[in-house]
C-alpha cells in the first residue's frame, strides 16, 4: 500500500508545471547555442543544426507539445541569426541555405509532433494496464465477498419466506427466532458494506487522517457500547487510566480499527472468553492493546493475518467460525499506517491473541485545563 | 399534529409509516423536495424527517428553505455518513442526524427527545431534566436536589446544553459560544471541560446518559430518558 502511494505521488511530482517547462526549454536552447557559438570557429552551421535538433528531441521526450513547438521555433531563429551565413541577421544568403533552414524547421516540427504522439500512445497503454490490474483486484474482491453477502442474504430470504408464507404453522417463539436471525444477518451485511467502503477508501490512496483531540476512554467505551449485543456473552475489561492525556488522532479511522479488532475478538472466541482493551501514553505516543484468552492464531498464520483477503486456512481447534471477508484486519493495518503507526499480532504465552497498536501522537494533559 | 416524512425511497417511507403509526404518531409522506415543502406548509407538522438524497433537490438546500420559516424540529435521515455532511446539516438548522441503516428504537428516542425540547418554553428560567435542575436566573444547578459546585465555564457549558436539550451541538458551535470565535479549532479545551462536567453530573462517566458524544461532530444533551 505504502508503495503505491509513493509511486503515485512520484508520477504527480514528475509532471513539471508548464511555466517551468517553457523556462527550462528556453534556457536549455540558449545554453546549447551559446556553447556552440563559442566553438563556432571549429564547427560548421550544419553540425550546430544537428546539435540543436538533438536538444529539441531531448526536450520533446518529457515536455508538453506547446513548449516543444516554441523550442523548435526559437532554435530555428537562433540558428538562422547566429550560425547561418550571413551571420547576425535573419537574412539567408544562398538558395542552399534557404533549403537548409526550411528543412531544419520542418524536421524540428516533425520531431516535436512525433515524439509527442509516441508519448500519448505510451500513456494510453499504461492506463490500459492499470485498468486491467484494477479489474483483476476487483474480481478477487468480488469472489471473496459474494460468500459474505450471500450467507446473510440467504438467511434473510429464507426467514422472511417462512414468516410470510406459513405464519400459522410457526409458534410465536419460532417467529421471534426467525426475526432475530433476520436482524443479525442484516447487521452483518451492513458491517460488510462498511468494510468495503473503507477498503475502497484505502485503495484509492486518499486517506488523509483528520486529526483532532480525543479521549481514549471515550473511544473505547463507545465501541464497547456499539458492540453490546456481540459482547453480551464475553467478559470485557478496559484498562485505561481516567487521567490518560487527550491524544490527537482521526476518530473515525481509529474507531474502525478498534471496532474491527474487538468485533473479531467477540466473533472468534468462545463464550465467557476475556477481551481486554488497554491504552497507555508513553512519551509522545499511544499504545493500544486488544487481547483475548481465546484460541489465538495458528502460529504459522500470524505473519499473514493482515494480508488482504486472509482467512484462517487451518482454523484452530474449537473454532467453529470460519469466513469473514478477509478485509477487517487489512483495514486495521491500513488505517493504523495512515497514522504513521504500526500494528503487531502475537499469540499470548497463556493463550489467545494480542494486537498491539503503536502510534506517534501529540498529547494534551487533561489536568492542565481547569 | 403529524410527522412529515420526506424521502424518495418508498420502502423507507413505508417502514417509517408503520413504525411511527404504531407508536401513536400520524404520518404525512412526501417523495420529493417540492412535495415536501408544499406539505410542510399545508399540514404544519410537529416534526419533519428529511432525507438528504432527494431526486429534485439536494437535501441541504431543502433544509435551508424549510428553516426560513419552520421552527419546529427537523431530523435528518440519510445514507450520507461523512462528518462534513452531518456538520453542514446541523449548521443549517437540523436538530438531529441519523444515518441509514438505523435502529427504529433509536429513531423513536430521537423523535421523543426532539419533540420534548421543542415544547419547552423559552422564557422558563428553570430547566429540569432527569434529576438535573438548572436555574438560569440565579445560575444554580442541582442534581437530585443537591447543589452542584461548577466553575463559571462549566456552568456556561451546561446552561448552553440545557437550553438546547435534544439537539446535536457541533464542536465549533460550542467553542464559539463559550470561548469565542478564535477558539473554534481548540477542541482539546472542550474535551477537558466535557470530562469535568460529566464527572459531576453523570452516574457512570464511561456510559454517559446526559452528555452524549456524536463522534467527530459534537455533543447532544439528552432530554428525558433515552
Amino acid at each position: 500500500m505504502q508503495g503505491t502511494w509513493i509511486l503515485s505521488s512520484f508520477t504527480v511530482n514528475h509532471k513539471i508545471d508548464q511555466r517551468y517547462q517553457y523556462l527550462i526549454s528556453i534556457v536549455l536552447v540558449c545554453l546549447v547555442s551559446a556553447i556552440c557559438f563559442l566553438f563556432s570557429t571549429y564547427i560548421g552551421a550544419q553540425v550546430v543544426a544537428f546539435i540543436l535538433l538533438l536538444t529539441l528531441s531531448l526536450i520533446a521526450m518529457s515536455f508538453d507539445i506547446l513548449p516543444v513547438l516554441l523550442t523548435a521555433l526559437l532554435s530555428a531563429l537562433i540558428w538562422d541569426f547566429f550560425f547561418l551565413g550571413p551571420r547576425y541577421n535573419f537574412r539567408v544568403g544562398n538558395t542552399e541555405d534557404k533549403i537548409l533552414l526550411s528543412m531544419y524547421f520542418v524536421i524540428a516540427l516533425v520531431n516535436a509532433v512525433l515524439t509527442f504522439k509516441i508519448r500519448q500512445i505510451e500513456k494510453i497503454a499504461r492506463r490500459k494496464e492499470e485498468k486491467a490490474q484494477t479489474l483483476r483486484l476487483y474480481n478477487t474482491l468480488l469472489n471473496s465477498l459474494s460468500h459474505e453477502f450471500r450467507t446473510p442474504l440467504a438467511t434473510i430470504i429464507g426467514a422472511t419466506d417462512n414468516l410470510l408464507e406459513t405464519p400459522s404453522r410457526l409458534t410465536p417463539h419460532d417467529s421471534k427466532r426467525l426475526l432475530s436471525e433476520i436482524s443479525a444477518a442484516s447487521l452483518r451485511l451492513n458491517r460488510q458494506v462498511e468494510n468495503l467502503l473503507n477498503m475502497s477508501r484505502l485503495e484509492s490512496g486518499f486517506i488523509q487522517p483528520k486529526k483532532d483531540w480525543h479521549d481514549m476512554n471515550e473511544l473505547a467505551f463507545s465501541i464497547i457500547h456499539q458492540l453490546e449485543e456481540q459482547l453480551a456473552q464475553h467478559r470485557v475489561e478496559v484498562d485505561i487510566r481516567e487521567d490518560i492525556p487527550l491524544v490527537k488522532l482521526d476518530y473515525g479511522l481509529m474507531e474502525q480499527v478498534l471496532y474491527n479488532l474487538i468485533y473479531n475478538a467477540a466473533l472468534y472466541t468462545p463464550e465467557r472468553a476475556l477481551i481486554r482493551i488497554s491504552a497507555r501514553c508513553p512519551h509522545q505516543s499511544l499504545v493500544i492493546v486488544v487481547e483475548d484468552d481465546g484460541p489465538g492464531f495458528p502460529e504459522a498464520e500470524v505473519g499473514r493475518a493482515f494480508d488482504k483477503f486472509y482467512r484462517f486456512t487451518h482454523p484452530p481447534a474449537g473454532n467453529t467460525r470460519i469466513g469473514g471477508s478477509g478485509l477487517g484486519l487489512s483495514i486495521v493495518k491500513g488505517f493504523v499506517e495512515a497514522h504513521n503507526g504500526t500494528v503487531e499480532l502475537m499469540n499470548r504465552l497463556t493463550g489467545g491473541a494480542r494486537f498491539v497498536i503503536s502510534l506517534p501522537v501529540e498529547n494534551f494533559s487533561k489536568l492542565t485545563g481547569s | 399534529m403529524p410527522i412529515l416524512v420526506i424521502d424518495d425511497e418508498a420502502p423507507i417511507r413505508k417502514l417509517l409509516e408503520i413504525t411511527l403509526q404504531s407508536n401513536g404518531y400520524t404520518v404525512v409522506q412526501a417523495a420529493t423536495a417540492k412535495e415536501g415543502l408544499q406539505k410542510a406548509v399545508s399540514h404544519s407538522p410537529d416534526l419533519i424527517i428529511l432525507d438528504l438524497g432527494l431526486p429534485d433537490e439536494n437535501g441541504h438546500a431543502t433544509l435551508k428553505k424549510v428553516r426560513e420559516w419552520y421552527d419546529r424540529p427537523v431530523i435528518i435521515l440519510s445514507v450520507q455518513h461523512s462528518e462534513t455532511d452531518i456538520i453542514t446539516a446541523l449548521d443549517n438548522g437540523a436538530n438531529d442526524y441519523l444515518v441509514k441503516p438505523f435502529r427504529t428504537g433509536e429513531l423513536l428516542a430521537r423523535i421523543r427527545s426532539a419533540l420534548r425540547s421543542a415544547v419547552g418554553d423559552d422564557n422558563e428560567p428553570v430547566i429540569r431534566l432527569n434529576g438535573l435542575e438548572i436555574d438560569l436566573s440565579s445560575r444554580i444547578v442541582k442534581k437530585d436536589n443537591e447543589l452542584l459546585r461548577l466553575t463559571a465555564t462549566q456552568y456556561s457549558l451546561l446552561a448552553l446544553f440545557g437550553k438546547n436539550a435534544g439537539k446535536v451541538l457541533t464542536h465549533q458551535y460550542l467553542l464559539r459560544e463559550i470561548w469565542g470565535e478564535s477558539y473554534t479549532d481548540q477542541l482539546q479545551y472542550l474535551r477537558v471541560f466535557i470530562a469535568q462536567l460529566r464527572k459531576k453530573i453523570e452516574k457512570d462517566i464511561n456510559y454517559p446518559e446526559h452528555i452524549i458524544t456524536e463522534s467527530g461532530v459534537g455533543y447532544r444533551f439528552v432530554a428525558g430518558e433515552s
